[in-house]
């Protein structure tokens, strides 16, 4: 079994108001080195695929069809062996 | 005209939805459940608002995918009128159907009451009984309706005159402070191309009966009839 380990985040050019919002608050707790935030997704994906290959093509397309909006976002993707962990 | 209301997994303004059309403009109309695969015998569709699949993901992105939304993406693409209210509005931006995406409301707040609005054209199957530029009133319920688009996008829908509505102030001034969710140019509600599929964030559903604080909703609806008697749109 592999395991697949999506990354989606906000395209540079989109603002992102959640990652605004958190950088301010950390700005509160006084963390003033924090220059900026971006809020994103992580998303497991366990496939039967044979190859990792396979399973990154497979992954790749599921992140354009659904996992992603790529309008709004852009995205990166992991393939390991999955531990079971 | 026989409309039908298409119906997912937590869509809640489908009753609203039934009612306007049945008791306010007094046409057949029937709920088209998800998972069903033929729109067949009906003159319009329209997509309800509320959390279809919970907004899991992406709102929209999940509905998307419904066997049923294949049936609509037909529809819509043979000409048939077509209107996705808030929740509706999301899937059919994620179903390509129309242009830009949502993302979540500048103030991260979920935005809930009547704004003001201005109908940026007439010249459209869903627009037609109100006047260019006029100001109405509709309740918006959203905390995902910030309109994204890029700017190449953008220039196309005022090209082709695709704005349906923009949030403005009493005045009719597209400002930012009359902007409640951060949506580029202002934008509530677009069309396509073609002119016959409509995504709007406010609830036309909502104002159609001045009992219920205003009839301005109803007018889309009537204009849709409008068009269908006079084989256009």
């Amino acid at each position: 079994m592999l395991l697949g380990k999506v990354f989606v985040t906000l395209k540079k050019s989109v603002l992102d108001p959640q990652g605004d919002t958190v950088r301010k608050s950390l700005h509160t707790m006084g963390y003033s080195k924090v220059a900026d935030v971006r809020v994103g997704k992580y998303i497991e994906v366990r496939l039967d695929s044979s190859t990792p290959e396979d399973a990154w093509q497979e992954l790749n397309e599921m992140c354009s069809r659904l996992l992603a909006n790529p309008v709004i976002e852009e995205y990166r993707l992991e393939i390991s062996e999955d531990d079971g962990r | 005209m026989r409309f039908g209301i298409i119906v997912f997994p937590g869509s809640n303004c489908d009753a609203d939805c039934y009612h306007v059309v049945d008791k306010v403009l007094e046409q057949p109309v029937e709920y088209i459940w998800h998972k069903g695969n033929s729109v067949k015998g009906f003159d319009a569709l329209i997509i309800p608002g509320g959390f279809s699949y919970g907004d899991y993901l992406r709102t929209g992105a999940i509905a998307r995918f419904s066997p049923i939304m294949q049936e609509v993406m037909e529809f819509a693409d043979k000409g048939g009128l077509v209107i996705g209210i808030c929740n509706g509005f999301q899937i059919l931006l994620e179903s390509g159907l129309l242009p830009g995406a949502m993302l979540r409301n500048d103030s991260l707040q979920f935005r809930c009451g009547p704004v003001n609005l201005k109908v940026r054209t007439d010249n459209s199957a869903f627009t037609r009984c109100f006047t260019r530029n006029e100001i109405i009133k509709l309740p918006i319920a959203h905390g995902e309706g910030n309109y994204y688009c890029d700017d190449a996008t953008l220039s196309d829908l005022i090209e082709f005159d695709q704005i349906a509505f923009t949030y403005c102030d009493k005045d009719g001034e597209e400002n930012p402070e009359a902007n409640p969710n951060g949506s580029k140019a202002n934008i509530a509600g677009i069309m396509n191309r073609e002119r016959n599929v409509l995504g709007m964030m406010p609830h036309p559903e909502r104002f159609a009966e001045e009992l219920l604080g205003g009839q301005d909703g109803v007018r889309v609806f009537a204009s849709m009839l409008q068009s269908f008697k006079e084989g256009c749109r």
